[in-house]
């Protein structure tokens, strides 16, 4: 492992353990009670306690995050060349899209619920709908900012024969060059994914982190909601990571490589 | 080396290009009017002019890339269009930074939905001194590397006419006169339109120089120097003739 690689995961470790030690002395020193704020340990022990509970929750989020991640990326893509290669669709389509996106997606959440039931379908369209239009807008924008002297060459080459040229051109040329801007996109839906998982959970669901966030809470377990919280928020940087290290795989050319 | 592998195919004769009536103008500005243009047959034709007079517009219209200038006629000598018998080569080398030197200087062929002919390829590589670097991609080349292989993608698309718009000014100058002496001795035969704004790079390279300028621009006469291109950079009356064509330029 690089020296440099190093040294972020111990300046990481330590920040993590020094905030969990300011929070478990802030518990001790306040007396707080367990119900309003448990200390760290509590929750360790909470996690530990119910490892196949919150294990078994956690699968469904994670299932949801990734299904979800998959479809909303997948049509944003797909929609992104279509507003490319038809103008007239960008035309009359794009001021939709970004009118649809003053409409917070989370006041859909009851509808989805209501019209695709309490299973995994309403989780995952709700992060594919909270995905979908960054990766859209990100992908749409690189396709547009072709480095035009690129197109000029490819146009002399492929001259004799514009038409079959303009599809090779999309897709030796303009897509590629895209893929830095798509891989941006990709990068801010793998962190709000996790965001649209969950509050479809809280709205109606039987399963879950958010369901069982909702669930503790109602009980008063709040050990068990911190612990559920904790798994959580580590589903969603280890997604976050490991697509992180994947687009950095598949593009070693991107200029922040 | 075997040199056939690298001059212009057989089925590939030299042709000359016609340009008549060209224009352009800039917000109702017109850059150039009713301009006309020869490029003899397998001959270079260097074009000098100060900046934004026009020469890379002019250039880029005979390209067939320019939006804004139009002309009344642009056609071959054969009788054929020109559509589909040009390499451009900028003076940016173009080479898209996901593809390995390779692939990038058979990028024409990708596009038209040839097989790339890969051992052509090898040999331009060779040639150019880049054989060893044939995987690696465009962001591990120095700029002369990378020069050279925009040098070798335009020779790959084995057209008769090559414009090239000011493809070694990027370049230090020792560099620069080794890609002059490559270019001229690869691209020997063909129609050849080179931009620059270097007056000894004009007179090293061109078998007619011609100057662009004025407003709206037009072209002055065309010097043909008597000895045959390449010409050495150190010779005197080379230099002098660049002193000159560096007085008209300045006006």
């Amino acid at each position: 492992m690089p020296e440099a690689a190093r040294q972020i995961i111990w300046r990481s470790l330590i920040s993590f353990g020094g905030f969990l030690a300011v929070w478990q002395a802030l518990v001790w020193i306040t007396e707080v009670e367990p119900f309003i704020l448990p200390g760290p340990l509590l929750v360790a022990k909470s996690l530990a306690g119910h490892l196949e509970l919150i294990g078994g929750h956690a699968a469904i989020t994670a299932l949801e995050i990734v299904l979800g991640l998959l479809c909303g990326s997948g049509l944003g893509i797909l929609s992104a060349i279509s507003l490319s290669w038809f103008p007239n669709l960008r035309r009359w389509l794009l001021p939709i899209l970004v009118v649809t996106q003053a409409i917070p997606v989370f006041a859909l959440a009851p509808v989805l619920v209501l019209w695709l039931g309490y299973g995994l379908a309403s989780k995952v369209m709700m992060a594919s709908l909270i995905i979908f239009f960054p990766v859209t807008a990100a992908f749409l924008d690189g396709l547009r900012r072709t480095e035009t002297g690129w197109l000029d060459l490819a146009h002399t080459m492929t001259a004799a024969n514009p038409g079959a040229g303009r599809w090779a051109i999309l897709r030796h040329i303009r897509i590629p060059a895209a893929l830095p801007a798509l891989a941006s996109g990709l990068r801010v839906a793998a962190a709000v994914a996790p965001i649209g998982a969950v509050v479809g959970e809280w709205v109606g669901s039987s399963a879950g982190l958010g369901y069982l966030m909702l669930h503790a809470n109602g009980r008063m377990q709040i050990d068990l909601l911190f612990a559920a919280l904790f798994v959580l928020a580590a589903i969603a940087v280890a997604i976050y990571f490991t697509l992180d290290w994947l687009l950095r795989r598949l593009l070693p050319w991107q200029p922040d490589n | 080396m075997p040199a056939k592998n690298l001059e212009p195919s057989n089925e590939l004769p030299s042709v000359g290009i016609t340009l008549r009536g060209g224009n352009l103008s800039f917000a109702d500005k017109p850059i150039f009017k009713d301009l006309d243009l020869d490029l003899p047959a397998g001959r270079t034709t260097c074009l000098l002019g100060p900046s934004g007079v026009g020469k890379s517009s002019l250039l880029r219209l005979m390209a067939g890339i320019s939006p804004e200038a139009t002309a009344r006629v642009l056609s071959a000598d054969d009788g054929g269009t020109i559509t589909g018998r040009i390499a451009y080569m900028d003076q940016r080398d173009l080479l898209l930074p996901w593809l390995n030197v390779l692939d990038n200087i058979t990028l024409g062929a990708r596009l038209r939905g040839e097989a790339a002919d890969r051992h052509r390829a090898m040999a331009l590589l060779r040639h150019v001194g880049l054989d060893d670097v044939a995987t690696a991609r465009p962001a591990a080349l120095s700029g002369g590397m990378r020069q050279r292989a925009a040098l070798a993608r335009t020779l790959m698309e084995d057209q008769p006419v090559v414009l090239m718009d000011e493809p070694f000014s990027a370049v230090d100058a020792l560099t620069r006169l080794r890609l002059q002496d490559l270019a001229a001795e690869l691209l020997v035969g063909r129609t050849i339109l080179l931009v620059t704004h270097d007056p000894l790079e004009a007179l090293r390279l061109g078998h007619q120089i011609l100057v662009l300028s004025g407003e709206p621009a037009s072209l002055g006469p065309a010097l043909e120097p008597e000895s045959l291109p390449p010409r050495p950079a150190d010779d005197p009356a080379l230099h002098s003739l660049a002193a000159g064509i560096l007085r008209e330029l300045a006006g």
